[in-house]
């Protein structure tokens, strides 16, 4: 038996190391610089500990304003999506109507679909509309690809809020608003800052649609891809240790809303 | 009365938005493709140009061969590790943490991260050496090794969307009441047929969502594959790219559009209908 127990809890720490070990040695790989890079044979760990390579790949102008224009595009694409994805969340929680199940459909449809590669068309339209190679723009097209996504998580989060709650200010004379506002949404916080969190790391780490909608004003992502072929490694791994980080902190942020991410809840 | 229109109100945003930017842009995309050159009228010009292009067989082959090759892998591993957290007595979240913080890390960014264990430095050909296996760094990923190439893709793909198969699949596996293994287990079923005849065809529904899912977005695997193999390997969403970037040809890019569409559409339908689970009927 102890044994046994033995193999399964090595199993569970062999897919730890699966998941974590490359991240480390991206992580290395990433403050090394040029020198490191090209090592023979390299070590499992950082040879010059040193932050001073990813703070200079950072410095490099275009980097740096491409970190930027990320941030400023993944917070719009998330101001967006909870302006939209809330109300939608709420009316599916709390209100029977007709068109209800067309609406979960469309939903739902949305991720029958890859929808990044829907930017293609749009380049013509943005275009015409200045909208093309603009941050909006971008925002835009990252918000379609992450409301389904909020719309279905608030949906589960107001759904677990109970109606009694709301019903009960009511009573006490809140009009629907101030009830809304005063009871159920102060509970629905956390998880709506959650969804907000998801909102931002599916815009922070699309590069499909960022790429085809952008010239100059490139994302992160979108601007390591279009130097991928001409820049050096080191320059890759850094710019690929920038890219995940954030991510890495929002999944722990948002671990207890993982499930309702993909509307498990909600079938 | 206002209450009558209120859910009306609140969902008509996200519908005009998604219809803005999501239907009008799929009905462009298939005109487009559709499109003859600028004269009005419609054709099969783009397709044909595609299909006649050097790259497009590969491509297509490609994605097949990463598709069939990683999402049964995936599901399996999925299946595997949720299994193993269930059995876990302490430390499941940390666990559940780890194992699912790929979720977070895009397809370029995980391409760049086994770039750097795969490259002739890198850190695979690194221990190989220190192990005596190897005398000189070895190509893994070059146009001359289209094998170890795919296996590095898949190798990156699994390790990075694997998590989401496996979030799909605990969530499921936490709506299936203990009742119905432990009565099982009482009768002598053994933990193999408990996991056969029980929890795997009460698990359908959440196995036909991560198919689905995973499928559909492997079909749109890019910038995994660019990261890798730069332009070594075509695949479809790649070619697309290279068609509207480099090519500044939008009606052959939206036909490699419409075809991963097309593709992500067929998957999904006959997951919904290999996969169908009829209501109440007992596994």
């Amino acid at each position: 038996m102890t044994v046994r127990r033995g193999i399964f809890l090595s199993g569970v720490v062999v897919l730890c190391a699966w998941t974590l070990v490359p991240i480390w040695l991206l992580a290395i790989g990433a403050v090394s610089g040029r020198a490191g890079v090209s090592a023979w044979p390299k070590s499992l760990f950082p040879s010059s500990a040193g932050l001073d390579v990813l703070a200079a790949f950072l410095r490099i102008d275009e980097v740096w304003r491409a970190t930027l224009t990320s941030v400023e595009v993944a917070l719009m694409c998330m101001a967006i999506c909870l302006a939209l994805g809330a109300p939608a969340g709420y009316a599916l929680a709390r209100y029977s109507f007709r068109g209800a199940t067309t609406y979960r459909l469309l939903i739902l449809l949305t991720r029958a679909f890859p929808v990044g590669i829907l930017a293609l068309p749009l380049t013509v339209g943005f275009i015409r509309l200045g909208l093309y190679d603009t941050a909006l723009g971008v925002a835009l097209m990252h918000a379609a690809l992450a409301l389904p996504f909020a719309v279905l998580v608030s949906a589960s989060l107001f759904q677990a809020i109970p109606r009694e709650l709301e019903e009960a200010a009511w009573v006490f004379g809140c009009s629907r608003l101030r009830a809304f506002t005063r009871v159920v949404l102060p509970i629905a916080l956390p998880g709506m800052a959650a969804t907000a969190i998801f909102a931002f790391v599916i815009s922070w780490n699309e590069v499909f649609a960022a790429s085809v909608l952008t010239v100059r004003h490139r994302t992160l992502a979108a601007y390591l891809l279009a130097v991928l072929s001409e820049s050096p490694l080191h320059v890759q791994f850094a710019g690929g240790f920038v890219l995940i980080v954030p991510a890495i902190l929002f999944i722990f942020l948002v671990r207890r809303h993982l499930f309702s991410m993909w509307g498990i809840a909600n079938r | 009365m206002r209450g009558r229109f209120a859910p009306y109100l609140l969902i008509a945003p996200s519908v005009l938005f998604l219809g803005a930017l999501f239907l009008l842009p799929l009905v462009q995309t298939i005109a487009l493709a559709f499109q003859e050159g600028s004269a009005p009228g419609f054709g099969l010009g783009n397709f044909a140009r595609m299909a006649d292009d050097l790259n497009f067989q590969d491509a297509v082959r490609n994605t097949f061969r990463i598709v069939l090759i990683v999402v049964p892998l995936q599901l399996s591993l999925a299946l595997v590790m949720a299994l193993m957290l269930g059995h876990l007595r302490r430390g499941r979240d940390i666990v559940l943490w780890i194992w699912s913080i790929p979720l977070g890390i895009s397809d370029l960014a995980a391409g760049l991260v086994w770039l750097a264990l795969l490259n002739d430095r890198g850190f695979l050909n690194s221990g190989l050496f220190r192990l005596g296996l190897i005398a000189a760094p070895q190509s893994y990923l070059t146009y001359e090794t289209p094998g170890a190439l795919l296996g590095a893709i898949v190798l990156a793909e699994l390790w990075r969307a694997t998590a989401i198969v496996l979030v799909i699949i605990v969530a499921g596996l936490q709506l299936i009441p203990k009742e119905y293994g432990e009565a099982a287990s009482v009768f002598g079923a053994s933990p193999w047929s408990i996991f056969r005849r029980i929890t795997l065809p009460l698990l359908k529904p959440s196995i036909q969502t991560a198919l689905i899912l995973r499928t559909v977005l492997a079909f749109e695997m890019f910038g995994i594959v660019l990261a890798l193999g730069g332009r070594n390997i075509p695949v479809l969403v790649s070619e697309a790219y290279n068609w509207q970037y480099a090519n500044q040809d939008y009606g052959v890019a939206a036909a490699y559009a419409v075809v991963v569409m097309a593709l992500s559409l067929a998957a999904t339908l006959v997951y919904l209908r290999v996969l169908r689970s009829a209501r109440g009927q007992m596994p």
